[in-house]
């Protein structure tokens, strides 16, 4: 037992953070918020440059074979950062994928250009119907020529304006399993990709296939046998925004200790008041309860463990306690927290946002409740 | 980062486990079910925590010349997860939970050498003498007065809430050994035999019907100058110290599993409207939050016990898991509450009480747990100020 991180994940930790305050300040996250792409490729350029891209694909394929830990560790400064990157779209929607279930060829073609900030990937699996699971999928993939042919709307796809390439999850067959992923550029002829606003503003999109046609090399893993894959990914991808989240509320817990010592009324400090004092010890068990209850399922998954428990009950938590903690913090620093211009409400909506993706807290908890024999 | 634990700790936890088939009484917890406040239970108790005393295991963490086996602090961590689990009656856990770190570390020589084994075998039982009628989470302005008079300390006052005062055989306790001082730099700690003249116990009936705690009475009560724990007037810094041992709560989230474990399979026999409670989404989601929040609270315990393993004194995460941990235990005493419904009501060990009425005696007895060693506005209290500074 021991929950510190190794000396190489603390270097990793703090270059991450020093590289970010210098790269990615709040002014940066604001700019980006009203930028047409959303994200810097200058500064993606930067993050391959530095080895995150390809921080957990193996040697062979252009990465640095960092385990599913060390991803995390950077996830929690992303967060703490509120980096605006394609990171996750591509790396844990995209790459992993890949990495699981690709064949060699599609490793070798897709990893190497991902890892050298080359090539930009994501997955488009939800739907209209709002769920992360298989029945939820109507999209479909009707065999032609050989190939496919896709039709459907695909929503809430992260980052589809600047992906080379899709991963479609779509029905190949009515009954499940059902489900069969495929790689389709997104140049290809008959995609439709429109943006949503969000309240994180981040870029999600609706993305339209209508009569798209893609090659037999398209399928990433067995016909009709994609949901694992997609499964395997979700995990990966829950934990990881965990570890954002633990970011974001960290920062957001910071700026209110800080915020509580300085603010003056009645004549003293608010941080005397133990209201408020109160409200901060609080947000100290959410706090660390989040970060410990998601590295330790982090670190069931790059051990290769069953993780379902551990990831549900890490999601459970932390979705709650994030939301928590930045709510806490906008009550500490009252009025001036509402405002745009002060930061705190970078952080506020960016949890909220975090804390539905792949499901909050109520599906989480029914996923726990049947790992715990109910 | 590591959250497994090595196939030496594995052996241990199987060999404790086999321990508690071999040793505890037929239907432990199951069909037998003691009010933890009985002569009967007090009976099997110090009798079963002998026998763990005799194994070393109840400090195994400690040096061998104290009683000790020498062990890594984290197999103490695992006897105390599984003692909890199977809730094995087992007395005087303050000994090697609090007051013994805190002799070990401002003892004399004479004075470990003379308590620590008799703690460690789970012979000689112990009595906290810190809170007063009128010092309570104002601990440091108690009025219980120590005077020096030749050889001897001559002790006069009272303490309140005593666990075990009724039967421990010595008290630590805190007195006012200078009147003058400020109030925090006038209190020396003491240790006192029981059977010294002037001492009178008379025990409190708590809200569930029960005495588990007592008034103490100390009336011209002469003890030797060597009772004094470390030096005279610095008793505050040393109680913190205990304290800080006391509250790290890291056997709380093996009590709530098998609270929790108890409901779950109570959820998955009893029907109503029908359908199990099991199947209900309500009560999934209940009885969900529960196990996460019980994770949750192991994971804060790990974090405490790293720093003892380092061998520190706990800081502000002590305090952290013991606030979280007694509040959870609350709240899993309503969500059982809530499953039961009207039988809910049923008393400890009752006709047609559900888990033998455990779940009434829980829900009375966890509303003690803000409350002893440090309410839980106390705790919060030192979160913020020791642990992120924020002013008094």
């Amino acid at each position: 037992m021991d929950l510190t991180l190794t000396e190489e994940q603390q270097l990793l930790q703090s270059s991450a953070r020093d590289f970010l305050r210098q790269e990615c300040p709040t002014t940066h996250v604001r700019a980006m918020e009203e930028d047409e792409i959303g994200y810097s490729p200058q500064l993606w350029k930067q993050m391959a440059e530095l080895g995150w891209i390809g921080l957990m694909f193996p040697e062979a394929y252009g990465g640095s074979g960092y385990s599913f830990l060390e991803l995390c560790v950077l996830m929690e400064e992303f967060g703490r950062a509120l980096l605006p990157s394609p990171f996750h779209s591509t790396v844990l929607t995209f790459g992993l994928p890949l990495l699981f279930a690709g064949s060699e060829a599609q490793k070798r073609r897709y990893l190497p250009a991902i890892a050298a900030g080359n090539l930009l990937g994501t997955l488009a699996l939800t739907e209209p119907s709002a769920t992360y699971t298989p029945e939820g999928i109507t999209t479909r993939a009707t065999p032609q020529g050989g190939g496919f042919v896709l039709n459907g709307t695909k929503l809430f796809v992260l980052n589809a304006h600047t992906a080379d390439e899709l991963l479609v999850a779509a029905r190949t067959r009515d009954a499940e399993p059902g489900i069969s992923l495929l790689l389709v550029p997104r140049q290809t002829p008959g995609i439709t990709v429109t943006p949503l606003a969000t309240i994180a503003s981040d870029r999600q999109f609706e993305v339209e296939f209508r009569n798209v046609e893609v090659g037999a090399d398209a399928l990433l893993g067995p016909l009709h046998e994609g949901w694992p894959i997609v499964r395997k990914t979700l995990d990966y991808a829950t934990v990881a925004t965990c570890a954002e989240l633990v970011g974001i509320a960290q920062v957001a817990f910071d700026m209110s200790v800080e915020y509580a010592k300085s603010r003056v009324q009645f004549g003293r400090p608010i941080g005397s008041f133990q209201a408020i004092k109160h409200k901060c010890a609080d947000m100290v068990v959410d706090v660390d309860g989040s970060r410990f209850i998601t590295y330790r399922a982090a670190w069931c998954l790059a051990k290769g463990l069953d993780a379902t428990k551990e990831i549900a009950m890490a999601k459970a938590w932390t979705s709650d306690a994030c939301r928590r903690v930045c709510a806490s913090a906008h009550q500490i620093h009252g009025g001036i927290g509402f405002t745009k211009e002060y930061d705190l409400q970078l952080y506020f909506r960016r949890a909220k946002r975090g804390e539905v993706l792949y499901g909050d807290a109520d599906v989480h908890r029914e996923v726990v409740a049947q790992e715990i024999g109910l | 980062m590591d959250f497994s634990w090595s196939p030496e700790e594995e052996a241990f936890r199987q060999e404790i486990r086999d321990f508690l088939q071999a040793e505890l009484p037929k239907g432990w917890n199951e069909t037998l079910v003691l009010d933890k406040e009985s002569d009967e239970y007090i009976q099997v108790a110090r009798e079963f925590t002998r026998k763990v005393g005799a194994k070393g295991w109840l400090a195994a963490h400690w040096p061998p010349e104290y009683g000790g086996l020498g062990w890594s602090f984290w197999q103490y961590f695992i006897l105390q997860e599984e003692l909890a689990i199977a809730d094995a009656p087992i007395i005087g856990s303050n000994g090697p939970k609090f007051l013994g770190p805190t002799i070990i570390r401002y003892g004399t020589e004479e004075q470990k050498r003379r308590h620590l084994p008799g703690i460690a075998k789970g012979e000689v039982l112990w009595a906290q003498g810190y809170s007063e009628p009128n010092a309570g989470s104002d601990l440091a302005s108690l009025q219980t007065r120590a005077v020096q008079d030749g050889d001897e300390w001559v002790i006069n006052g009272q303490k309140i809430w005593s666990s075990y005062a009724h039967y421990a055989d010595w008290c630590f306790l805190l007195a006012r050994t200078d009147p003058n001082a400020p109030k925090h730099k006038g209190i020396s700690y003491f240790l006192v035999d029981m059977k010294t003249p002037g001492i009178t116990v008379k025990p409190l009936i708590n809200m569930a019907g029960t005495k588990g705690f007592n008034e103490i009475f100390f009336e011209n009560v002469r003890v030797p100058k060597d009772a004094l724990l470390g030096e005279k007037n610095q008793g505050w810094y040393i109680a913190t110290t205990t304290l800080s041992y006391e509250r790290t709560a890291i056997e709380a989230p093996a009590q709530a599993q098998r609270i929790l474990n108890d409901l779950i399979r109570y959820a998955k026999l009893t029907k109503r409207h029908g359908r199990t409670l099991a199947e209900d989404p309500l009560v999934r989601q209940r009885l969900a939050q529960i196990a996460v929040e019980i994770d949750v609270a192991r994971c804060l315990a790990y974090r405490v016990a790293s720093t003892q393993a380092r061998g520190e004194i706990p800081g502000p995460e002590s305090p952290a898991n013991k606030l979280f941990t007694s509040e959870l235990m609350q709240r899993l005493a309503q969500v059982g509450m809530q499953l039961l419904g009207l039988y809910g009501q049923l008393e400890f060990n009752s006709r047609w009480a559900p888990l033998k009425g455990k779940i009434e005696r829980l829900y009375l007895t966890a509303v003690s747990r803000t409350i002893a060693a440090g309410t839980s506005e106390i705790q919060r209290n030192i979160i913020a100020e020791r642990g992120l500074g924020l002013p008094r």
